[in-house]
């Protein structure tokens, strides 16, 4: 662990660790109480990718999470009864009881992106949040986890190579727990890093300690600002390991004791609480005021949560639509100046430009072949009475010749 | 619908109609973006996307990798920024490798956590044209099947540039479905001026008393064919046309139904799961007592579309099958 942070952000990381923690031992004291309706994921032992990571966002940066990324969310701000009531499926829940776990979003002020349970989709979403916001002219970084396992879906590679492409500013953080439910990572990947996966894209990485919180955040930091500097998409490959089952329900006796036991002596927050007793960061006093602030809050948060009440059965069969500007009043906040995006300051040359070889362009005009849908001969140009100068007005110019099948007729209204 | 100073742009054809809903959507609201596979300097491999990145640039117009969910995924991030990003699926046949990041991502972001997808998702779809199996698709059925999706298929150029137009408008992620049998075969004049049509409102084409016709983008054609054959049988059918099917106009179908007391649905769609059957249980439940003969469908064929044409022609619904089917019905 490097010592170069200021002494409020070791204190800050130790904080939101032991904050992760003590919010997932929270929801496994309400899972037995038989308070939680569906599965319960854990992030233990993995608190130190979540924190790091997210830690290195700011407040106009946008992420989304993973199902073991609670810590992430809590670095962003989401107070933990949200967190509660969401895996309660209560009414004041973010998602008013729709979804659970950590599967909600909030697009006006935390800049969150829900996730959904099909591993992969946040990838190009993410890139998509990353190029609108360049192109807003935000100077915002997106950022979003993806698991070993996640890695070998479709979709990561289409949304990684896009935002290659793009060179969008996107951090993906690659979260190596070694276990994909049940199946070990060398059956998965047959990589010995997962961060090499980026060479197939052209792009940065890293490899980091994922149990080791300075070294997750400092990484995260100089790749999210090498994003914003526009060197995206960068990958991070935060090696650690899941501690427990895929969910509560799994006692994992898949992975083997010995695994375990390593891991278990590698934990994220014990290793830091070593460091920050040995930089003198943090005595036992301090440590003591932490456990008690965490454990005020989480009280209260647990209190409102559990006295929230489930939602009205009939409540299923709204907000399917956006209704309008009553419903949402969409605007985009534009950082930049409009008129570098509208003509005529927008309007370029449509050439492809090769190097060493020069320029090509598409084929264009009236005659210009479709590939499918029209074989007919082209009419020369019929009598134009207005033939505008914009594309998108070149009207008279290419009606198609009537054919025998199928006659070009005046559309009836 | 009209335009406000009567003004038009004569003979405008489908495919030249989506062009200028598009120009003239990015003329008007930065906001709209419009990205696909060789939707740049290309222009689409139909052309409907000409002149835009000349005119608009590289920011705006941005042509991407073969990659359908990478397409559909970035658009649906874009929109939660507040843009209005249009995507050009390249054949419409290729929406289904999206299909999860359309159904389960898009769709369901409004219901689940108050985030709306202002987004368009168009493309060339349909038979007629020997494309075969993989680039003749009508695949809109698996999207009216998905709460969250507006699914709009249009027959007429008019209708292709007011519907367009309100669909990037719209603050929903909106299927728009363009038939590349109709692209450069239908013209007619449009309105010079600004004008909508709203998603969700069918409309009469012509009015008849002893059947209805509900049909939609090519099949309208051949349904109005059909319906002007009829005439000399003594047979006045009226043609429905119903333009957005999710959602269903039920109100426009219901009236003419109660007026006609008998409907054929005419839909290129495979007949299976086809929009047909949705109408015909529509029908039971709220126009039983009307029906004066039984609910009866001319569709495709339940195959895969197939390549050779005497193949696929049999494989289609045509004016002769429409014409046939509503002499039928008409004798109940």
């Amino acid at each position: 662990m490097k010592t170069s942070l200021a002494r409020q952000q070791y204190l800050d990381l130790y904080y939101y660790m032991r904050l992760n923690r003590a919010v997932e031992d929270t929801m496994v004291k309400l899972f037995r109480q038989n308070k939680i309706v569906g599965g319960l994921y854990s992030s233990l032992g993995q608190e130190a990718i979540s924190v790091g990571t997210a830690y290195a966002l700011e407040k106009k940066d946008w992420l989304a999470p993973m199902i073991r990324n609670i810590g992430a969310l809590l670095v962003k701000g989401v107070p933990p009864r949200d967190v509660f009531m969401q895996h309660m499926a209560k009414y004041d829940s973010p998602t008013k009881g729709k979804d659970g776990t950590s599967h909600f979003g909030d697009l006006e002020n935390l800049h969150i992106v829900s996730p959904i349970s099909m591993l992969g989709d946040l990838i190009p979403v993410m890139t998509g949040v990353a190029m609108a916001g360049r192109y807003l002219g935000q100077k915002i970084v997106a950022m979003t986890w993806i698991g070993d396992g996640g890695s070998s879906t479709g979709v990561f590679h289409e949304g990684l190579n896009f935002a290659a492409t793009q060179r969008a500013p996107f951090v993906l953080i690659l979260e190596n727990n070694l276990w994909a439910y049940s199946t070990p990572v060398k059956r998965q990947v047959p990589l010995d890093n997962l961060a090499d996966r980026a060479k197939a894209y052209g792009i940065s990485s890293y490899t980091v300690d994922g149990n080791d919180v300075v070294a997750v955040y400092t990484t995260a930091k100089e790749a999210v600002d090498r994003a914003r500097a526009g060197e995206g998409p960068i990958l991070i490959e935060c090696k650690s390991f899941r501690r427990l089952g895929h969910a509560q329900h799994d006692p994992a006796e898949y992975v083997p004791k010995e695994m375990r036991k390593y891991w278990e002596a590698r934990d994220p927050i014990l290793l830091y609480e070593k460091f920050l007793t040995g930089e003198k960061l943090l005595d036992a006093k301090g440590k003591k005021e932490i456990e008690d602030k965490i454990d005020a809050l989480l009280a209260k948060e647990r209190d409102f949560a559990e006295n929230s009440p489930m939602p009205p059965a009939e409540f299923a069969e709204h907000g399917v639509y956006c209704t309008g500007d009553d419903c949402h009043k969409i605007q985009p906040k534009w950082v930049r100046s409009k008129a570098e995006v509208t003509p005529p300051k927008s309007s370029v040359a449509p050439v492809w430009t090769v190097e060493g070889f020069g320029e090509g362009q598409g084929s264009s005009g009236g005659t210009a072949p479709i590939h499918f849908g029209d074989t007919a001969p082209q009419l020369a140009d019929q009598k134009e009475e207005q033939a505008p100068k914009a594309p998108g007005k070149a009207g008279g110019k290419k009606p198609a010749r009537s054919v025998a099948a199928a006659p070009a007729r005046k559309a009836r209204r | 619908m009209a335009a406000t100073n009567g003004a038009t742009v004569p003979q405008t054809t489908f495919l030249e109609a989506i062009k200028q809903a598009m120009f003239e959507e990015m003329e008007r609201d930065p906001a709209v973006v419009l990205l696909g596979e060789d939707v740049g300097v290309y222009g689409g491999a139909f052309k409907t996307s000409e002149g835009l990145l000349e005119r608009f640039g590289w920011e705006r117009v941005i042509d991407t990798p073969i990659s359908e969910s990478a397409i559909i995924g970035a658009a649906c991030g874009m929109s939660y920024l507040g843009l209005r990003p249009i995507c050009e699926m390249q054949f419409i046949d290729f929406i289904v490798c999206a299909f999860n990041q359309i159904t389960n991502f898009v769709a369901k972001g409004h219901y689940l956590w108050n985030a709306p997808a202002p987004m368009v998702i168009r493309g060339p779809s349909g038979g007629g044209v020997h494309g075969g199996p993989f680039h003749s698709a009508n695949p809109e059925m698996y999207f009216v099947h998905t709460p969250g999706l507006k699914v709009i298929y249009p027959s007429t150029p008019y209708d292709a540039k007011g519907l367009l137009k309100s669909a990037v408008r719209d603050n929903n992620p909106v299927l728009f479905f363009e038939h590349k049998f109709l692209y450069r075969r239908i013209k007619e004049e449009l309105p010079k001026d600004d004008y909508t049509v709203p998603i969700g409102k069918a409309v009469v084409r012509r009015e008849g008393k002893h059947l209805t016709i509900l049909s939609y983008a090519a099949m309208m054609h051949a349904s109005l064919e059909a319906a002007d054959a009829l005439v000399k049988e003594g047979i006045e059918a009226e043609v429905v046309d119903l333009r957005t099917l999710l959602p269903l106009d039920e109100e426009t179908i219901l009236a003419s139904v109660k007026k006609t007391n008998k409907c054929l649905v005419v839909h290129e769609d495979t007949k299976t799961g086809g929009i047909a059957g949705e109408i015909a249980a529509i029908l039971c439940e709220k126009a039983f007592s009307d029906l004066d003969g039984p609910l009866m469908r001319v569709t495709a064929l339940d195959t895969p579309v197939p390549y050779s044409p005497p193949l696929e022609e049999y494989f289609l619904p045509n004016a002769k099958k429409i014409f046939s089917a509503a002499k039928e019905l008409a004798r109940y």
